[in-house]
């Protein structure tokens, strides 16, 4: 039996005239996957597709197997955080939760048990039984966070989940995700914030204006990326000898040395020959090599390379 | 009984899932401050037969007119513009208030057919009109003859003044059926259900000058079947065009409206299967 996937089959969503999404084909494995792209690229477009609060123009979408079309079975294994801010009137946040669950149609002992629970893992505890319209910015969004976990769903579909969550929050939050993604969930994050996708991610989907640029694991996607070389940091000893050694070869276009004298910076249009060269410099050179490690395969760089700094990505 | 086991059971399922929608609906239909003009729709005739209750003596008039009086608020005030307008209210805005306030997404992100979703809903909106509407059809049925004292209440305990409280109550409560099956599907279909309403406002108000088959199409024909003191006449420079037509029996009224409300509210159900959150537009 395949594994379970989230699945775009030549999807097109279009707003009137303006263009949401067009053509997209994903198959999303478990584990956590971020959306990224700067502001109207389609990353909400994607989202709400695949959770069915808007429908495809063209295409088809299966999560897990079940069309967004029936929600009644969707939702029993999807949570959704929306980037909306708003709330149902004169709830307090135990209520928001435990009302929600009700309307899933479970019992009252189960509903209590599991809101409390949900409650824990964003901890909200406390605040609980305030007003939602009296909480901060940080509590909405972990309130809306904690609705979407409570039925333990197998999907979560964040958007912009980190959004108002002060440091430590976002250290826990990006640590639950990491976890449920650990876990063989399926955590769909879209976010702004490139080095925390870092963080999380085992595999991104680049947007822009409505496409899918790239996807994959970020590795991957670098290595796709032929017309940028790549960076490579080397910390030895003796970063000058080996910048005039590795200067010998075509594929490398730049190497500069650190101003602390330790290191040395190459790009290179071929790293696996990079690296086969490394060795034998290092053995014939008596190099005392620290660490070499890509100096640009993460989001940030991806991003700028396909993308590029439009969208006002930080 | 854990939630799986119950969701394999889909009429225990959606029982629970209507009773917990109705509790968070029921809150907001009943008690909203979006809802002000539906309190006055509602409070205005009990608050004017309540005032006519203090008068003292019978002002040269018998009960009988206090009845007729009645009558002729019932049928003019209560069924084509209390109960009418009310129901628009309450209904189409059963889920275009939640896009305004961007809160619909919650509920269509949990695990419910849509189906289920607007029943309920419709169920809390049902429950609210009937609250304001029967009860202030009751009200202003004791305000306006309560100034007779106990020939009044000679008439509600020996006389026919009990039977007639109970078929004005259960009119009222039929047009609130009827109405909010309509409204519920205008507010489904059209963003701005104002357009549709002035048709079905049009369209019920020429009911006394439409031909006898196109009378049935409507419910205010079925309403006005029911009342106790039967069809008002048309007046006005135009009540020479008005049809006259035989009242459909209660027997047949009430079935027929309660199928025809049921159909436009499953057609409704259906439609808003379809609906999608799009609150930016």
């Amino acid at each position: 039996m395949s594994e379970p996937r989230i699945v775009f089959d030549n999807v097109s969503r279009f707003y009137g005239e303006v263009l949401g999404v067009n053509r997209v084909n994903l198959s999303i494995p478990a584990g956590v996957t971020s959306l990224v792209g700067p502001n109207g690229s389609g990353k909400t477009t994607l989202m709400n597709l695949m959770t069915g609060l808007i429908r495809p123009t063209r295409g088809a979408i299966k999560v897990l197997g079940i069309p967004p079309e029936r929600p009644e079975e969707l939702f029993r294994k999807t949570g959704y955080c929306t980037q909306f801010d708003a709330f149902p009137k004169g709830l307090t946040g135990y209520q928001f939760i435990y009302s929600f669950l009700l309307v899933h149609g479970m019992i009252a002992s189960e509903a209590a048990r599991l809101t409390e629970e949900a409650l824990q893992r964003v901890s909200m505890t406390e605040a609980a039984n305030r007003p939602v319209a009296a909480y901060s910015k940080g509590m909405r969004q972990r309130i809306k966070l904690a609705q979407a976990i409570a039925h333990r769903p197998t999907v979560l579909v964040l958007d912009e989940p980190l959004n108002g969550l002060d440091p430590m929050a976002r250290a826990e939050t990006i640590a639950l995700f990491r976890q449920w993604g650990e876990e063989g969930r399926h955590v769909i994050v879209s976010s702004h914030i490139l080095h925390e996708v870092d963080r999380i991610s085992d595999q991104v989907i680049l947007l822009s204006h409505g496409y899918v640029v790239a996807e994959g694991q970020i590795q991957g996607v670098r290595s796709e990326v032929k017309d940028q070389p790549m960076q490579i940091l080397v910390r030895c000893d003796k970063p000058g000898l080996l910048a005039s050694r590795l200067f010998e070869q075509d594929h490398v276009v730049e190497a500069k040395v650190s101003e602390d004298g330790r290191g040395l910076l190459v790009r290179t249009r071929d790293a696996d020959s990079l690296y086969l060269l490394l060795n034998r410099i290092v053995l014939d050179n008596g190099l005392e090599v620290e660490a070499v490690a890509p100096a640009d395969d993460d989001v940030n760089s991806v991003y700028q390379y396909l993308i590029g700094t439009e969208g006002g990505a930080t | 009984m854990t939630w799986n086991r119950i969701a394999t059971q889909p009429w225990m399922l959606w029982r629970r899932q209507v009773a917990a929608i109705l509790r968070l609906e029921l809150k907001k239909s009943l008690f909203s401050k979006r809802a002000w003009w539906i309190y006055i729709l509602t409070l205005g005739p009990v608050l004017i037969t309540g005032a006519h209750s203090l008068m003292p003596g019978s002002g040269g008039h018998t009960l009988g007119d206090d009845n007729m009086i009645f009558a002729g608020i019932f049928q003019v005030y209560f069924l084509r513009l209390g109960i009418f307008f009310g129901c628009l209210g309450i209904f189409s805005n059963l889920f275009r208030a939640e896009v305004l306030e961007r809160t619909l997404h919650y509920y269509f992100m949990s695990p419910v057919r849509r189906e289920v979703l607007a029943v309920s809903k419709y169920l809390a909106g049902l429950m609210a009109a009937i609250v304001y509407f029967a009860g202030s059809v009751v009200l202003s049925f004791l305000f306006i003859s309560a100034h007779w004292g106990p020939v009044f209440q000679q008439y509600l305990s020996h006389g026919p003044g009990l039977h007639q409280l109970g078929w004005y109550a259960l009119t009222a409560a039929l047009a609130c059926v009827g109405y909010g099956s309509v409204f519920m599907l205008t507010g489904v279909l059209y963003r701005n259900p104002m357009i549709p309403a002035a048709v079905v406002m049009i369209w019920e108000n020429l009911n006394p000058f439409l031909p006898s088959l196109l009378k049935k199409f409507s419910v205010i024909f079925y309403l006005k079947s029911l009342c106790p003191a039967g069809e008002m006449p048309t007046d006005g420079p135009l009540a020479f065009l008005a049809t006259v037509t035989e009242p459909t029996p209660a027997w047949l009224a009430i079935p027929g409206l309660l199928i025809v409300s049921g159909l436009v509210l499953a057609y409704a159900a259906a439609k808003s299967r379809k609906l999608e959150v799009s609150y930016s537009e």
